[in-house]
């Protein structure tokens, strides 16, 4: 096989258990975002747009649909002779088998993958951030830094830091301390999830850290620590721009209506940084003489009558007249009957919503949490649901 | 069954839509090309050997097709095959389809399929090609062609077909005759393998090159020439006029629902990954049928836009087709237009052309 500079390590195995209805049957990376993506479209994309070629995505939780979704690369230009994307399940082996204990483990477990491109680099990821960064230029970085290992950080607001792997770093950029998720962060510099590690230096350290009985085997709670205790050059790479992790219901649903600012941070229609993701062969929406669409996101295949404001719809949604969609995301295949009315609803994927429904309640009245409706469910007239979160 | 997209002695009239490109990828409907639809159909028709006879223009058409992956043909047995026009004298001019046949004539000679389906690509439609063949051998035709009724005012060229009750054809005329019938011709041919081949040799041989009227019409009464009757929604899209009303007619959900959403038959185009459309705070779109990338600002109103078009605040957009990329800038007035790509029309001006003669700008204009 030819030699690779870079390979990516791209975790996608997360359960998303914060995500409720939306992950019981799909793997977090899989969740659908943004009127058209899936969650992993946004780093696979990154990797297609920064050059890198060759990405092994580590699924375990739910692979079915991922799995199929990624087939063969092919949406993000990932079909390839020399690298590509290749999923990498856990597998037996002759002494027994066993899932992927932590994400150390999981790249551990796939040394014999990275092996095979001789990489002198290798950058580990996670599925599950939605953000556009060129992880070339992080790459130059780390060249020049001569470091053992770079974290991407981002700064974050102060009482979120206990949320994230909360960095302390010297005026030259080194980090000195790394603590996930402390309950009384010193920084606010919250690493992104992102790793660039010396291929040479992150072997040793996978193969000591599987070797030590109280690891849990885990980046940020092992193995980075091991690696400052070691005093290895571990550098922060500061990034300014959108980040947004959308493992919970709440975050999902700001994230989706973040798009849908005057001037979105997180800009879509972005010709030089083209998100890539699987066509769904629809044709375009038809918006009815009937409708009215304000403030909001619709992808193709969808067919409205009625008004939606300030929503994301995705492929497939059809709006019945007279209904009133605000402040929701609509996942892909969702029927809405006519006289309906969501407020701040997350809805999943071939619901049908019946005529004259109500889902979540107007803010007029004081509004509500967020309403999440799983995937092919029904929701009658009668049952009518209210902010449940 | 082997697929035959015949480009061949196809006329490109759609006046500026067709300057730099031939019928077959005219856009069409606010994401695909003319073609799409033939090409889809008979993927979905399980037919996976398809070859394309161009004659000119094809520099887009080629762009589009690419390797014929996104229709599922590319293949290692069949697949896609783009097959150009061979000229052989020094004069440059190429002949007749059935020269182009011929010229071609290994490609059916290594096809292991015993019946041909031979098209063009402007009719749009959702149709079966398994079915055409069901009757064709049903009726242990010869030739079938397949023929809708016309309905209201059909604005586009076609042939005429007389039909005799058991389906059998009897006359076929070109647009130009007297035939009083209103069964039209769509130009879809099935027939074996053999015949065709047979037909290349002898009308060639004769001095003749053209498929339907050499070959076909002039031995109507020596074969036995069936017609299936389509009954689902088409459109040809051959003139201007035909082009804009057939556009216009996937602004009707029924037809937009019986093209697009045929459980089994989906229509294949290449991919842009275009995000969604983005509607802002005082968009107003009404009875349109609108792409992926596009930005509305401003009003839009019985029209059509393809991916990537921008309609900035304070403009209206009415009775219209706006091709890729088009970006209308603020306060401009378009009525019963069509802007072919990239068009840019700048800041407070007004066009509007007729229903029956749209206002029609050529790609990459700035008015």
């Amino acid at each position: 096989m030819r030699k690779k500079e870079c390979v990516a390590m791209l975790l996608a195995g997360g359960e998303g258990r914060r995500l409720g209805v939306l992950t019981s049957k799909l793997a977090k990376p899989a969740v659908h975002f943004g009127g058209k993506y899936r969650i992993i479209d946004f780093t696979l994309s990154n990797c297609t747009n920064s050059g890198i070629d060759t990405v092994g995505v580590l699924t375990q939780y739910q692979p079915l649909v991922l799995n199929t979704y990624i087939g063969i690369g092919a949406p993000w230009d990932l079909d390839r002779k020399h690298g590509g994307v290749t999923v990498l399940p856990p597998y037996m082996e002759q002494g027994g088998g066993d899932w992927y204990k932590g994400t150390a483990n999981a790249i551990y477990r796939n040394i014999s993958f990275i092996e095979q491109y001789d990489p002198e680099y290798v950058l580990v990821i996670s599925g599950d951030h939605i953000y556009k960064m060129d992880y070339d230029r992080m790459l130059d970085y780390h060249k020049q830094r001569g470091a053992d290992a770079t974290i991407a950080v981002i700064g974050v607001k102060w009482e979120e830091a206990s949320r994230f792997g909360i960095m302390a770093t010297d005026e030259e950029g080194r980090i000195t301390e790394f603590a996930e998720k402390p309950k009384e962060p010193k920084s606010n510099l919250a690493s992104m999830g992102i790793y660039i590690f010396s291929w040479k230096a992150l072997k040793e350290q996978l193969i000591k850290d599987e070797e030590d009985e109280e690891s849990s085997k885990d980046f940020g709670k092992d193995l980075i620590p091991r690696m400052l205790r070691e005093n290895l050059n571990l550098v922060a790479y500061p990034f300014e721009g959108y980040w947004k992790d959308v493992g919970t219901i709440q975050s999902l649903w700001e994230a989706n209506m973040d798009l849908l600012e005057k001037e979105p941070a997180f800009k879509l229609n972005d010709r030089e940084w083209r998100i890539y993701s699987v066509n769904p062969l629809q044709p375009g929406q038809y918006i009815a003489g009937t409708a009215q669409v304000r403030r909001s996101l619709v992808n193709e295949g969808c067919c409205v009558f009625g008004e939606v404001d300030h929503s994301v719809l995705f492929y497939g949604v059809q709006v019945g007249e007279g209904s009133l969609i605000k402040d929701s995301v609509i996942m892909p295949n969702v029927t809405i009957g006519s006289n309906v009315k969501i407020y701040k609803a997350i809805i999943g994927e071939g619901t049908v919503v019946e005529d004259g429904a109500v889902i979540g309640t107007p803010e007029e009245e004081g509004g509500g949490d967020i309403v999440l409706i799983g995937s092919n469910e029904r929701v009658g007239k009668t049952a009518t649901t209210t902010g449940k979160g | 069954m082997m697929g035959v997209v015949n480009l061949v002695n196809e006329p490109d009239d759609l006046e500026e839509l067709t300057y730099s490109r031939n019928l077959a990828s005219v856009p069409f409907g606010s994401r695909y090309r003319l073609i799409d639809f033939t090409l889809s159909n008979m993927v979905n028709s399980g037919i996976e050997n398809v070859a394309v006879f161009t004659q000119h223009k094809y520099r887009s058409l080629m762009d589009h097709l690419g390797s014929g992956k996104e229709w599922d043909l590319d293949r290692k047995r069949g697949g896609l095959f783009i097959l150009p026009a061979v000229l052989h004298d020094t004069s440059g001019v190429s002949r007749g389809d059935l020269y182009q046949f011929y010229s071609h004539r290994d490609y059916f000679y290594r096809g292991r399929e015993e019946y041909v389906i031979i098209t063009r690509s402007h009719m749009v439609c959702n149709i079966d090609y398994n079915a055409v063949l069901d009757y064709h051998l049903e009726r242990n035709a010869d030739i079938t062609v397949v023929y809708k009724k016309a309905d209201e005012q059909e604005y586009a060229k076609y042939r005429r077909l007389a039909v005799k009750e058991d389906g059998q054809v009897t006359v076929i005329e070109d647009h130009s005759g007297r035939l009083r019938t209103d069964n039209v011709s769509l130009e879809m041919y099935v027939m074996s393998k053999e015949l065709l081949l047979d037909m290349v040799e002898s009308c060639l041989a004769q001095g003749y090159d053209h498929l339907v009227r050499d070959g076909i019409m002039k031995n109507i009464d020596k074969l036995s020439v069936y017609g299936y009757q389509h009954d689902g929604h088409t459109g040809i899209v051959n003139t201007i006029q035909s082009y804009y009303k057939h556009s216009m007619q996937l602004l009707n959900p029924k037809i937009w629902r019986e093209l697009f959403f045929q459980p089994k038959n989906l229509i294949y185009t290449k991919v842009k990954d275009e995000p969604p459309a983005r509607y802002t705070e005082h968009a107003h779109a009404r009875n349109s049928l609108i792409a992926n990338g596009c930005i509305i600002e401003g009003k839009v109103e019985n029209s059509i836009l393809f991916r990537g078009v921008k309609i900035r605040k304070g403009a209206y957009v009415k009775n219209s087709i706006i091709l890729q990329n088009c970006e209308i800038e603020e306060n401009v007035i378009i009525e019963n237009a069509i802007l072919d790509k990239d068009v840019f029309i700048s800041r407070g001006r007004v066009l509007t052309g007729d229903k029956q003669a749209p206002f029609i700008a050529s790609k990459t204009k700035v008015i």
